[in-house]
């Protein structure tokens, strides 16, 4: 039983490829999912990590954030979100709110402290500088700060955008649907084909994910400040 | 316990047309070039020059840092290639600008770490290390058990030469040590490290690219320039009188006549009758004659009161007499 | 659901022992994968340092194979090793790499330079420079690498509950409390999980804390 063919068959599978369980619809849950969880989660860690960043104000929140975040297993996340959440709504609050809150708070964290880190490390001297000459507290973070911070910014991003892909991956063991669930699927019913198939598309969703972000980090590192930011 | 104190014995300095290439057939910054000179015991011999002179390459051929291309040098007479050169290093004391103390180390086993290396009892070292952080200056109750990153710079510097001085080497080389602090620490730190040169007699190879230190600490200098090239060796007073080419007469400054006043003292200079000494300055004996010289201009008077050791007015000296000491041949230096 | 209470203390009262084989049985899938991936990642750390054109390779290397979920990766072992340990310590193993090499990498490439030329012109051997100044002053960032390493290897080993009632950890309570829709269970997993986790971190706060004496002075000196 060659796993490459199988898989290959699997995968080359017209039928695989359309339907309630066919890979666009599960791939495009996965991804949508990820992509709400990562707004949602950037729209509050975001301006809150800037503003720590940029005032200096409240930095213990960022560390102990940091702390919490990198102890935190996704898989306890949630299991332990499901009995609470299917107070909420039985149905839902099964299979879709538990992963969908894990990877939202999940990717909090990393974009809070990377957008304070961002910004926090712009050279102090320079910004007093820009206060010295006269600019105001928004067009030194917006001028400054962030265009400096933005590469670190991106990261975090991507460490996020990382963490999401697979706590949603994960949440197809309680239930949750995308692209694995058809590892929990091809295990249940001992396809092979159907298993590794899906830890093909999981593997390429997170590689590429990973690419499109190193990819757009290069670009973000202005040349004059390549040095600083590289290894 | 005793204390090892009191010192081995200094060693003698040679380099015998000493060479270092980089790149076969062209001149490239740091090569040295046929350096040949000879240091006595006990003597500071200061090596100084432009930036990419050779002077700090040639610094690290005598513990073989870098090892020469050409020539040899003779440490008390024998070729230091023949000896191993942990070994060497080990006998050689060694202070660098940035001092390079270990930073998770105390000072006192900063200051220990050779005779560690070598094996010393516990209770040898810890005596060393009192009777050497007192030597340059720190209080051991104070300094032994803090740690570098709570030192002045100035106070890590002595600690470097502590370190140096540790296992009492024949040889110490001292490469732009007192670089990297502010010019008032750094004249107390000459002070004190001459004060000591005094007491301990160490043959000293000493790298500056600050002529005004190279005058001020060495018994002989030796003024390289670009391409590795020995452009004079000798006594300070020499140079500054008798520069042997344009480079060096440009290196040690239009100066060089004032320079050379700083080397005297009032003591050295003839001194006339004093007449009517009312509103004449007061010149004690150890001022140097720059000193004096500045102190008479500004006074705009006939001349100066010059003290003896007891106190006692020894007569006058005037401008003139001051200038006629450039003619002298400098008195010998004590302990050179 | 059920209008039990949220939890049910007895059943964790009778269950103590198989709790504590599980936090055990957690502390030693942890302990093993921390361990050979700080071997490996120190061979590739000296690797790198020495070769550093190799340096971004295999920190991409390192990147890449941690963006694959775990999930994934425990799923495409089973076929590989079937059930057995290599399918658990694997995955654990290979995701602490681009945590500890370039906490390893930086450790050393913090020496300060004249640190090293000064210990060289004094005449330590390569070795003992080695062991005596480089290896003690890279102490830090290397601990800091072993922080992050364990406390994510603890999270991971929950996971490896998916390969059955053999490995998991405290992961097993959480799946099984799941799939019996038990919320004690969940909570006694997930909870002790996220304990454990928290106090290897502190664990190694202390043990920086006590091999550096000397960062402590600096600190103290700002």
């Amino acid at each position: 039983m060659d796993i490459v063919a199988v898989t290959a068959q699997w995968l080359a599978d017209p039928a695989h490829w359309q339907g309630p369980n066919g890979i666009p619809l599960r791939l495009g849950e996965h991804v949508a999912l990820s992509v709400v969880s990562l707004i949602l989660a950037a729209v509050v860690a975001m301006p809150l990590g800037l503003w720590i960043g940029h005032t200096g104000r409240f930095s213990w929140l960022v560390v102990s954030s940091a702390n919490a975040w990198r102890a935190l297993p996704s898989f306890a996340v949630i299991g332990l979100l499901v009995p609470f959440t299917t107070l909420l709504d039985p149905n839902l609050g099964f299979i879709l709110y538990p992963t969908l809150a894990a990877m939202i708070v999940l990717a909090g964290p990393p974009i809070l402290v990377n957008s304070y880190e961002g910004v926090a490390g712009v050279d102090r001297d320079l910004v007093e500088a820009a206060r010295g000459m006269g600019m105001s507290e928004r067009q030194i973070l917006f001028g400054l700060e962030m265009p400096v911070a933005l590469p670190v910014l991106a990261a975090g991003i991507r460490s996020a955008a990382v963490q999401v892909i697979a706590t949603a991956t994960l949440g197809a063991t309680f239930g949750f649907g995308g692209l694995g669930r058809y590892i929990v699927l091809g295990d249940a019913n001992r396809d092979n084909g159907e298993l590794f198939g899906g830890v093909v598309l999981v593997a390429t969703l997170a590689l590429t994910t990973l690419a499109v972000f190193v990819l757009i980090e290069r670009r973000l590192a202005s040349p004059g400040l390549a040095a600083r930011t590289a290894g | 316990m005793a204390a090892t104190s009191g010192n081995s014995g200094a060693a003698s300095l040679e380099f015998r047309a000493v060479t270092k290439r980089y790149d076969p057939g062209t001149a490239s910054p740091g090569a040295v070039n046929d350096l040949s000179f000879e240091v006595p015991a006990g003597a500071i011999c200061v090596l100084v020059g432009p930036s990419g002179c050779g002077k700090t390459t040639s610094l690290k051929m005598v513990n073989r840092l870098i090892e020469p291309t050409g020539g040899e040098i003779l440490l008390d007479g024998v070729n230091v290639q023949t000896e191993n050169v942990t070994a060497l290093r080990r006998r050689i004391g060694y202070v660098i600008q940035q001092v390079g103390l270990f930073p998770h180390l105390t000072v006192g086993w900063n200051v220990a770490v050779v005779p560690g290396l070598e094996g010393w009892s516990k209770p040898r070292q810890l005596a060393r290390i009192e009777e050497l952080l007192a030597l340059v200056g720190l209080d051991p109750e104070r300094y032994t058990d803090r740690y570098p990153s709570q030192l002045s710079g100035g106070e890590r510097q002595r600690v470097g030469v502590a370190r140096a001085l540790a296992a009492d080497p024949p040889l110490m080389l001292m490469d732009e040590p007192f670089a990297a602090v502010d010019p008032i620490v750094r004249s107390r730190l000459q002070d004190e490290f001459l004060r000591l040169q005094r007491v301990l007699a160490k043959t000293i190879l000493f790298v500056t690219h600050d002529v005004d230190e190279a005058i001020k600490m060495g018994d002989l200098i030796a003024v390289m320039e670009e391409g590795g090239h020995l452009a004079q060796f000798g006594p300070p007073d020499e140079i500054l009188a008798h520069p042997a080419s344009d480079f060096v007469a440009r290196f040690v400054g239009v100066d060089r006549g004032l320079k050379r006043l700083s080397l005297r003292t009032v003591g050295d200079v003839q001194v006339g009758p004093i007449g009517r000494s009312s509103g004449l300055p007061i010149l004690p004996p150890e001022t140097s004659l720059r000193d004096a010289l500045a102190i008479l201009l500004v006074a705009d008077t006939r001349g100066g009161i010059a003290m003896d050791e007891a106190g006692q007015p020894r007569g006058l000296v005037t401008v003139d007499a001051i200038a006629s000491a450039l003619g002298d041949e400098l008195p010998a230096r004590a302990g050179a | 659901m059920n209008s039990e209470p949220l939890v049910r203390w007895d059943w964790i009262g009778a269950h103590l022992g198989p709790i504590l084989d599980r936090v055990g049985q957690h502390l030693y899938l942890a302990v093993i994968a921390v361990s050979i991936g700080f071997a490996i990642s120190f061979g590739l750390a000296a690797l790198s340092i020495r070769r550093r054109r190799l340096y971004p390779f295999v920190t991409l290397l390192a990147t890449a194979v941690y963006t694959i979920p775990s999930f994934a990766m425990f799923a495409a072992l089973v076929v590989v090793s079937g059930l057995s340990i290599f399918t658990a310590e694997i995955p654990l193993v290979v995701y602490t790499f681009i945590l500890f090499v370039p906490n390893i990498v930086a450790g050393f490439d913090a020496v300060p330079q004249d640190v090293l030329d000064a210990a060289d012109g004094m005449g330590y051997t390569s070795a003992q420079r080695w062991w005596q100044v480089e290896l003690p002053l890279s102490v830090p960032l290397v601990v800091a690498g072993l922080r992050l390493a364990t406390v994510s290897t603890i999270g991971l080993v929950t996971v490896s509950a998916i390969l059955g009632d053999r490995f998991g950890g405290l992961g097993y309570y959480i799946l099984d409390g799941y799939h019996r829709h038990f919320p004690t269970e969940i909570l006694v997993g997930g909870l002790l999980s996220i304990g454990l986790a928290v106090l290897a971190d502190l664990g190694f706060v202390l043990l920086r804390r006590l091999l550096t004496p000397w960062a402590a002075a600096r600190a103290a000196a700002r």
